[in-house]
C-alpha cells in the first residue's frame, strides 16, 4: 500500500517531508497548492487551523489538515516566504473552506496577501490601522485612540496574478442596490460585539458580511512575551463559558511538550470540572437562545440552574466564572470538602428539571415550527467548514474528541457521542440538551472513583519547552480548541495561537443563513451559540 | 481544607467606607441654606430616579456572562429598581461598561453614550474597562475606559461578583440622589 509520503512526493518531488509530532511537509510557495490538492484528494478534508508564523528571515504559513473520518490522523503543511514588505502566498480557501476566514485573518496580522482569495480584508483590525502587529519587528505601541465613528469599507479587494506579478482588483462588498441592515455590534442577539451586515431581497438574505474584532485583545501576540504558567489565565478569558476546558487544553499541552507527568486524582478532578463547565455552557446557551426566541423563563430557569454548578465551582476553585483552577502539573488546590455530595445532589437536581426543560419549550408548537427545518447545515459543509462541537454533530459529522481522542479521564468512562443529522436548528438545540445528560452520566461515574494522591505534580520554578511545535485540542463547549506552540526552547513561547472553535461558526454564518428570513438569523445564531471574545481573542 | 493566615492586598477591612462622606458634605453645603421648595422636589424626583435606572444591554466580554447572572433570578438586580435592560441606548439610564474595550469598539461605545439621553451614567465593572487589566499591555486595548466616556462608578474585579456589581450599582443610586436636577445649568457631558 501506497503511504502518504509516496503519494506525497510522486505529485510533489521538491516537497521536504520530516516525521515531528505530525508528519511534516514543507514546500515552496508555487507547489503549495498542487501540494494542497493532492492531500486534499487523499481525504484530508477537515482544516484544523491554519496560522502565520513570522520567522523572522522569512513569513511563513503554517496549515495543519485532518481527515473528517479518521480524526487521529494529521498532517502539517508549510510554506514561507522571504519577501518581507508585500509577501504573497496562494491561498487554499476553494480548497478548504474553512481557510477562507483564517486567511484574512493571516492578512490583518502578518500582512501576508493570499493570491485569488475572493476577500482580501481585514477582519479584526480596521482599514485604518497602522502596521501588522503580529510580526516580530512590530513595535507594540498602540496606534493612536480615535472615538470620531468611521465608515466600514465599501470595497473588498481580491488578488489575482497578473503580467507583472499581483495585481489587486476592488469590488463593491454588496451590490449597488442592495438593502444592508446592520445587526451589531450592539445588538443582543448577537450575543457580545458582533457585526453581521446583512444584505436583503424583502425579508430573505441575500448576504451576510461578518466583521469581527470589537473585543480583539491580542491575547496571542501578549503571550510571547509571558511564560507558560503566565499565560494560563488568557485561556479563561477566551471562551469563558468554557474557561475550565480551554485552560485544561493550554496545561495538557505545555504538560506534554515538557514531560510533566499529572497525577491520576488531578486528571479524575479535571474531568470532572470540565464536564460542570459543559453543562453550565450548555444550560447557558440553553437560556440564550430561548430568550432570543422570546421565552423569557427559558432564561431565568437555566440561570437558576447555572449557579448551581457555580457555587461548586466557588467552593473548590474560589472563582465563579473565570476559575483558573488547572495550573500545570494539576490542579491549583484540592476539592472542597463535600464537592462530591454537591455534585451529585446537581446531578439529580439537574435530570429532574432537564424533563421539565423539554416539557417547558422542546415541544412548544412556536419554537418547534421555529426551529425545524431552519438553518440547515449539511454534512459536507460543516466538514469544509470545520465546524465542529454540538453544531458539526447535529449535521451528522463525528467529532467528539472526548470519544476519538480520549483525554484525561475520558477513557475510562462510558458515554454515547451524541450525532444527529438534520443540521438544522432543532438538531443543535436538541444536541446540546442530550449531551448534558451524557456529561452528567461521565460526572455520575467518576465521582465516587476519585483516587486519593496528589493533586498537582511537582513543577519546576521555570518551564522552558524544548524546540519544535507542539499543538494539543480538547473538546470544549463549542467544538475542537486547540493549542498551537511554537517553541524555540525559551520560557516563552516563539508563536501562540488558539484554535477557536467558535470562529468557524460564524464563517458559516453567510452559507447557513443565505436563503433565509431575516427573523431566523436570530435563531440560527442563537443555535450556533458562539462566544465572542473565543473568536476574536 | 482550613484557610489560614489570609492577606489580601489592598484595603484592610476597617478602612472600608460606604461612600457616607458623599451625603455629609452634600449636608454642609445645605446648611448654608438652601431653596426648600426646589431642595424637597430635587429629592422626590431623585428618589424616583434613582430607583428607576434602566441600563443598556450592553456587555463585550466574560463581564456581561455575571452581568446577566445579576439580572437572573438569584441576584436579581430588579429589586433594587434596575428593572429591565434596554437594548436601545434612548431608553437607558446607564450603560454598565461590562467588558474590555479596545481600539475599534472604543468610537462605537462613543457613539452609544452619545445616543443615550440625558441625564445619563456610567458603570465601569471590571479590571478591563477600568484599567485594561490583564490585557493592558495589548496594542488593541484601550486602556480604562474613561478614556472615551466619563465614568462614575468603578467595579473592581475580573469579573466582579454579583455582589460586588449590585454594590456599585447601589452608590450610583446613592451619587444619584445627590444631583441637582432642577435649575442644572451644567450637562454632565465630557
Amino acid at each position: 500500500m501506497e503511504t502518504i509520503n509516496d503519494i506525497i512526493l510522486a505529485k510533489v518531488p521538491a516537497a521536504l517531508i520530516e516525521e515531528k509530532q505530525f508528519l511534516t511537509i514543507t514546500v515552496v510557495p508555487g507547489d503549495l497548492r498542487l501540494l494542497a490538492k493532492t492531500v486534499r484528494s487523499e481525504g484530508y478534508d477537515y482544516l484544523i487551523h491554519l496560522t502565520g508564523v513570522d520567522y523572522v528571515d522569512s513569513m511563513g504559513v503554517v496549515y495543519l489538515v485532518g481527515k473528517s473520518t479518521d480524526m487521529n490522523t494529521m498532517l502539517v503543511m508549510k510554506t514561507s516566504t522571504e519577501e518581507r514588505e508585500k509577501p504573497f502566498l496562494p491561498t487554499v480557501s476553494d480548497i478548504w473552506g474553512s481557510a477562507e476566514m483564517n486567511e484574512r485573518e493571516v492578512y490583518g496580522f502578518f500582512g501576508i496577501v493570499f493570491i485569488d482569495h475572493p476577500d482580501m480584508r481585514h477582519i479584526f483590525l480596521t482599514e485604518r490601522w497602522k502596521g501588522f502587529p503580529f510580526r516580530k519587528d512590530y513595535d507594540n505601541t498602540p496606534n493612536e485612540l480615535d472615538v470620531k465613528s468611521y465608515d466600514m469599507p465599501e470595497y473588498s479587494s481580491t488578488w489575482v496574478n497578473g503580467k507583472k506579478g499581483p495585481e489587486e482588483r476592488r469590488y463593491l462588498t454588496f451590490e449597488e442596490d442592495d438593502y444592508v441592515l446592520n445587526i451589531g455590534p450592539q445588538h443582543p442577539a448577537t450575543h457580545g460585539v458582533l457585526h453581521f451586515r446583512t444584505a436583503l431581497d424583502g425579508e430573505i438574505i441575500k448576504k451576510i458580511d461578518v466583521n469581527c474584532g470589537y473585543i480583539h485583545r491580542g491575547i496571542e501576540k501578549l503571550s510571547e512575551d509571558l511564560t507558560y504558567p503566565q499565560i494560563l489565565h488568557f485561556t479563561d478569558r477566551l471562551d469563558y463559558l468554557s474557561s475550565h476546558i480551554n485552560r485544561h487544553g493550554l496545561c495538557m499541552c505545555v504538560e506534554k511538550a515538557a514531560g510533566i507527568e499529572v497525577p491520576e486524582r488531578a486528571q479524575y478532578i479535571r474531568t470532572i470540572m470540565d464536564e460542570l463547565t459543559r453543562v453550565a455552557s450548555h444550560l447557558l446557551s440553553w437560556a440564550c437562545m430561548c430568550m432570543d426566541m422570546g421565552a423569557l423563563t427559558a432564561f431565568i430557569y437555566g440561570m437558576r440552574d447555572r449557579e448551581k454548578i457555580l457555587d461548586i465551582f466557588e467552593a473548590t476553585c474560589g472563582g465563579r466564572l473565570i476559575t483558573n483552577y488547572n495550573v500545570l502539573g494539576g490542579v491549583m488546590a484540592d476539592i472542597a470538602p463535600g464537592f462530591q455530595n454537591d455534585v451529585k445532589a446537581f446531578i439529580k437536581l439537574m435530570r429532574k428539571n432537564l424533563k421539565e426543560y423539554h416539557t417547558l419549550y422542546t415541544g412548544n408548537i412556536i419554537a418547534r415550527q421555529r426551529m425545524i427545518g431552519v438553518g440547515c447545515l449539511t454534512n459536507e459543509m460543516a466538514v469544509a467548514y470545520s465546524v465542529t462541537g454540538p453544531v458539526g454533530r447535529g449535521s451528522g459529522f463525528h467529532c467528539d474528541l472526548r470519544k476519538i481522542a480520549p483525554y484525561a479521564a475520558y477513557d475510562k468512562v462510558e458515554f454515547k457521542e451524541i450525532i444527529r443529522t438534520e443540521g438544522d436548528s432543532m438538531a443543535r438545540y436538541m444536541n446540546r440538551l442530550d449531551e448534558i445528560v451524557e456529561s452528567l452520566s461521565i460526572i455520575e461515574q467518576l465521582i465516587d472513583r476519585i483516587p486519593e494522591g496528589e493533586f498537582c505534580a511537582k513543577t519546576k520554578a521555570i518551564i522552558k519547552l524544548p524546540e519544535g511545535e507542539y499543538y494539543q485540542r480538547v473538546e470544549a463547549a463549542r467544538g475542537e480548541f486547540g493549542v498551537y506552540i511554537l517553541s524555540k526552547g525559551d520560557k516563552t513561547p516563539y508563536r501562540l495561537k488558539f484554535r477557536s472553535p467558535s470562529m468557524t461558526l460564524v464563517s458559516i454564518m453567510d452559507k447557513v443563513c443565505h436563503g433565509g428570513k431575516i427573523s431566523d438569523l436570530v435563531t440560527i445564531g442563537g443555535s450556533m451559540d458562539y462566544v465572542i471574545p473565543d473568536i476574536d481573542r | 481544607m482550613e484557610v489560614k493566615n489570609i492577606k489580601i492586598k489592598g484595603i484592610p477591612f476597617e478602612e472600608f467606607k460606604d461612600n457616607e462622606y458623599l451625603d455629609q458634605h452634600l449636608a454642609e453645603l445645605r446648611e448654608n441654606g438652601v431653596n426648600v421648595a426646589v431642595g424637597v422636589l430635587d429629592d422626590i424626583i431623585n428618589w424616583g430616579r434613582s430607583n428607576s435606572l434602566w441600563p443598556l444591554t450592553f456587555a463585550t466580554s466574560c463581564c456581561g456572562i455575571e452581568f446577566m447572572s445579576v439580572g437572573a433570578a438569584r441576584y436579581d438586580f430588579a429589586r433594587f429598581g434596575f428593572e429591565v435592560t434596554r437594548n436601545s441606548p434612548r431608553q437607558a439610564d446607564v450603560v454598565i461598561v461590562a467588558g474590555t474595550i479596545v481600539n475599534k469598539m472604543a468610537p462605537i461605545l462613543k457613539r452609544l453614550y452619545d445616543q443615550m439621553a440625558e441625564p445619563k451614567y456610567v458603570i465601569a465593572m471590571g479590571s478591563c474597562a477600568i484599567s485594561g487589566g490583564p490585557f493592558c499591555n495589548s496594542y488593541h486595548v484601550v486602556n480604562g475606559v474613561d478614556k472615551v466616556i466619563p465614568v462614575d462608578v468603578f467595579i473592581p474585579g475580573c469579573p466582579p461578583r454579583p455582589e460586588a456589581l449590585l454594590y456599585g450599582m447601589m452608590q450610583l443610586q446613592r451619587k444619584v440622589k445627590l444631583d441637582r436636577f432642577l435649575f442644572n445649568s451644567k450637562p454632565k457631558t465630557k
